[in-house]
């Protein structure tokens, strides 16, 4: 029952994707939409909420055999941590599906826009529900893939699609530095669950390999997550519509590393690097995200920055890892997404009533905002971590735990919330609250119910748990710090701790974050004169520019488009790679080249064959070519006969003969033989061709010594006349036990019919192309047109007529 | 013997190169042709010559008796010599539809046209 409770809800969100193309094929309108689709999420939640309560404590699991020869199975694992961002993924989910219906409003394309988000929400799902890991792999890559899509909504502007494409390639390389880490801890463990690897613990580290499994994990989760210095892709992102940002870029995607940190922690948590890669990394992230959030004054980048900002905090405290870092990270988690999304969709709101997002020109909302103002002032508190609200149960945790691990990691922790608090500022009260500096491009009023929806029932709910913090602890925190640490950690919050040394820093980082909030203007002018043009974003634009420079200069070098270049790149390569093969292993220097066995006539026949060879290649005259051709063939067939292969010798006879009418019939209607080419390049040419002769002869001495299995041939030898019925082997041998390879050899020949038929009789196509290119053939069709006895069709178009009888001709002919 | 046909199977191969990097495609037709003969050949070579009498079995016999040219590469160049033909006859038409359409045989001016 409860194995279905789990699948179900993972499936039905698939159903909503063609759900919403077909909703807005029947008229329906955007709210209506919305409305109707965030029904999906709100049963799955209903769901998998049941199946949680109902396991009481227990993980869930569902195993479904998919490509057992790769220990690949669809196997869904649902315990504290899943939860935890499940509730995350479909519990805001719904509110975005709602808040996108009022704020994508008249755009005519929202049924793609739900599509692509739904496809989102069940990678995201699948994400943090697989258990196998190569199965989280791929729907990890499919989140980035979504995100790809919405971040790219706007399609029509460069810089939605040049973001687009930053996220993914950044996301989408560290994901596959991720599966290569995947792969080895799968080698490693034996098994690619992450249920069973989780029962191995840490023994995984004493593996010589565990270096860099590790570092190639925590490619991946840092490229997602936004960690320095992968940093910059996430406020580029923000060219997504606001609901996306909300959703993906905040709330849930960005976190899929901290999840893959956090659920990986049993197993690669407590080795002395793990400490100062990620915990370092994330420190660094928090730095470097607080210093650039001050110079932001787009509503958006702000809550982008501090997101990214957020984020590091969530790592440093993975990376710390003692039991209160991790329940920190739990309740920083929650506390972020609650806050943090109300507030992006209060900055979609405020943008979509006033038709800007630059802080410095906002301000006076609060009377023809009220419920979205109301909204903002929760969230704003919420972040800043003022009390009763839950983002201040969450700040004064992770100050406890930063003071746990020692002065450096708690003055990061301060540095990060002193902006922490200015961005609250910024995004939640100066819209509403400051003076209205200049008229607005649209006269603002409230914003429609779907939108001012969402972000009130977000911040209520950072409300009520920070005034009753016990049920979610117990319920939802508890489990997921248990989960992370891979053993019980009892949760117990409460609001007041009473008067301790984090309170007190709690105040200092209010006091001087309104400081720094009240004296921004000359705070962000500052910064912005010391700007820092050399970023990762500036490499990774140098390093993008690169590729392409490369990707041209190699398509220039190679795709020439003149066959001769590419016959010339695949002869010199295998002259060169087998030659120096068959040098170095000095066979070719112990060969037994002995000629006492050859007759007077064989010599003879050789010396015929390789003369006739000459000829065809430096004949004038097309005629004289083809029969010095047909004196190969025939010399060829001579020695078939010789050594006792007569079936061979028939065979090449008629087909020379054959050949030859052939070569003459169509001559007859191609130009006489020109040299067009210098003398240099044919004498290069004749070097290449000697050197590749030279290697085939040596082939061919290297190959007569080595021994033979004569199984086959023994086979054929012996069931020739018993089993076959036929005397002739090579003949029983065709029609008989390899019958299918001769069958498939007429379907050959018939098709090799249809063609030459086909080219012969097809007209139209020629016409056209004869008539575009009228100058060219005009240049060069005179020696055919000499040869050609059929009539021009009229004195303007100086070509042969292609006469249909002609051409039936030559195809009777073949 | 093996010596001498491995030279002419490299003659064979190296005028059937030098054929095929010519700028006529009337003189790559012949280099396919000669590059069929070369291949043959080299199967032929390749799996040991025998003067020995043809792999027919003798009448009153039930299986070949020794020594006898093996068969299987017979087999093997049987099929190929047909199939080197039809491929041959196709290069022939497609040339041929080719000239027709460019109005060239020169493959360096045929660059860049859609025929």
């Amino acid at each position: 029952m409860n194995e279905w409770l789990l699948a179900l809800p993972f499936f039905i969100l698939l159903l909503a994707i063609p759900l919403a193309l077909w909703m807005r094929q029947q008229g329906l309108t955007t709210a209506q939409m919305g409305w109707l689709l965030a029904l999906f999420p709100l049963a799955s939640l209903v769901m998998m909420g049941y199946a949680v309560l109902s396991a009481q404590g227990q993980p869930v699991a569902v195993s479904i055999p998919w490509a057992p020869a790769f220990d690949i199975s669809f196997s869904l694992y649902l315990d504290g941590l899943s939860s935890l961002f499940a509730l995350l993924i479909l519990g805001i989910g719904a509110l975005i599906v709602i808040y996108a219906g009022g704020y994508l409003g008249s755009d005519p394309n929202i049924g793609r826009f739900y599509a692509w988000l739904f496809l989102f929400m069940f990678a995201m799902l699948g994400v943090v529900l697989a258990d196998n890991l190569l199965m989280l792999f791929i729907f990890w890559e499919l989140t980035s893939l979504s995100s790809f899509l919405l971040i790219g909504y706007y399609h029509h502007e460069a810089g939605s699609r040049s973001a687009a494409l930053q996220a993914l390639l950044v996301t989408g390389g560290g994901g596959l530095a991720m599966l290569a880490g995947v792969v080895l801890l799968g080698q490693i463990g034996g098994t690619f669950e992450a249920s069973a690897l989780l029962v191995q613990g840490k023994a995984l580290q004493h593996h010589p390999l565990f270096v860099p499994v590790l570092a190639l994990i925590l490619l991946g989760a840092f490229t997602k997550s936004a960690q320095f210095p992968f940093h910059f892709w996430l406020p580029n992102a923000m060219a997504a519509p606001t609901p996306v940002s909300a959703y993906l870029h905040s709330a849930t995607m960005v976190k899929a590393g901290v999840y893959l940190l956090a659920r990986l922690n049993p197993i690669l948590g407590g080795h002395p690097i793990w400490l100062y890669a990620v915990g370092g990394v994330g420190a660094a992230t928090m730095l470097v995200a607080s210093v650039l959030a001050y110079s932001q004054t787009d509503l958006k980048r702000l809550l982008a920055y501090s997101t990214v900002a957020a984020l590091g905090t969530l790592t440093l405290l993975i990376g710390l890892g003692s039991p209160l870092a991790l329940k920190a990270a739990a309740t920083f988690l929650l506390a972020h997404a609650l806050y943090k999304g109300a507030l992006f969709l209060v900055a979609g709101a405020v943008d979509h009533e006033t038709g800007t997002r630059h802080v410095p020109r906002l301000g006076g909302l609060l009377r023809a905002m009220p419920l979205t103002a109301t909204a903002a002032g929760l969230a704003a508190l919420s972040m800043a971590g003022l009390p009763p609200l839950f983002g201040f149960i969450a700040k004064e945790l992770v100050y406890e735990s930063g003071l746990e691990a020692g002065p450096i990691w708690m003055a990061v922790a301060l540095f990060m919330g002193l902006s922490t608090v200015f961005v609250a500022g910024m995004t939640g009260v100066a819209p509403f609250w400051a003076k209205p500096s200049e008229k607005l491009p649209h006269s603002p009023h409230e914003a429609p119910s779907t939108m001012w929806s969402g972000p009130l029932l977000l911040a209520s709910v950072g409300l009520l748990t920070g005034l009753l913090p016990a049920g979610a602890a117990e319920r939802i925190i508890g489990p997921a710090a248990s989960s992370m640490a891979g053993q019980t950690i009892p949760v117990k919050l409460v609001l007041w701790h009473g008067i301790t040394p984090a309170f007190l820093l709690s105040v200092v980082t209010v006091v001087v974050g309104t400081l720094l909030f009240a004296y921004r203007t000359s705070l962000r002018l500052t910064l912005q004169r010391l700007s820092w043009p050399w970023g990762p974003a500036y490499l990774y634009e140098r390093s993008l520019d690169g590729l392409n420079a490369l990707a041209r200069f190699q398509t220039r070098l190679l795709q020439s488009g003149a066959l001769r270049y590419y016959l010339l790149t695949i002869v010199l390569s295998v002259v060169v790679t087998v030659g120096w093969v068959l040098l170095r292993s000095g066979v070719p220097w112990v060969l037994p080249l002995s000629v006492n066995d050859v007759l007077f006539y064989e010599a003879a026949l050789a010396v015929l064959i390789l003369g006739a060879t000459l000829a065809a290649i430096l004949s004038p005259f097309r005629l004289g070519a083809i029969a010095a051709l047909g004196v190969v063939g025939a010399g060829i067939a001579l020695i078939y006969l010789m050594f006792g292969a007569p079936d061979l010798a028939i065979t090449q006879f008629a087909i020379e003969a054959l050949t030859v009418i052939l070569f003459v019939l169509a001559f007859y209607h191609l130009p006489r033989f020109k040299n067009l080419s210098s003398p240099s390049v044919r004498r290069s040419d004749a070097v290449v061709a000697l050197l590749t002769g030279s290697l085939m002869t040596l082939l061919v001495l290297v190959a007569v010594d080595v021994e033979i299995s004569p199984v086959v041939s023994r086979f054929f030898a012996e069931n020739a006349l018993t089993k076959a019925y036929g005397r002739n082997v090579v003949n029983v041998i065709l029609v008989d036990f390899r019958s299918l390879d001769t069958l498939g050899e007429i379907t050959v020949l018939g098709v090799a019919g249809i063609g030459v038929y086909a080219l012969l009789k097809f007209r139209k196509g020629r016409t056209k192309a004869e008539s575009a290119a009228p100058s060219l053939a005009r240049r060069s069709a005179q020696p055919a047109q000499a040869a050609s006895a059929a009539p021009a069709l009229t004195p303007s178009v100086p070509l042969p007529t292609d006469d249909p009888a002609e051409a039936s001709k030559g195809g009777e002919a073949s | 013997m093996e010596v001498v046909l491995a030279i002419v199977v490299g003659g064979l191969y190296a005028a059937g190169i030098y054929m095929l990097l010519r700028r006529s495609l009337v003189k790559l037709l012949i280099g396919l042709a000669f590059l069929s003969h070369a291949a043959n050949l080299l199967i032929f070579t390749a799996a040991r010559l025998n003067r020995a009498a043809p792999p027919v079995i003798a009448p009153g016999e039930q299986a070949l008796t020794a020594p006898y040219a093996d068969p299987l590469p017979q087999a093997l160049i049987l099929t190929a010599i047909v199939i080197s033909f039809g491929v041959t006859a196709f290069a022939l038409a497609l040339a041929y539809r080719t000239y027709r359409s460019v109005g060239s045989d020169d493959l360096d001016e045929m660059k860049g046209t859609e025929g």
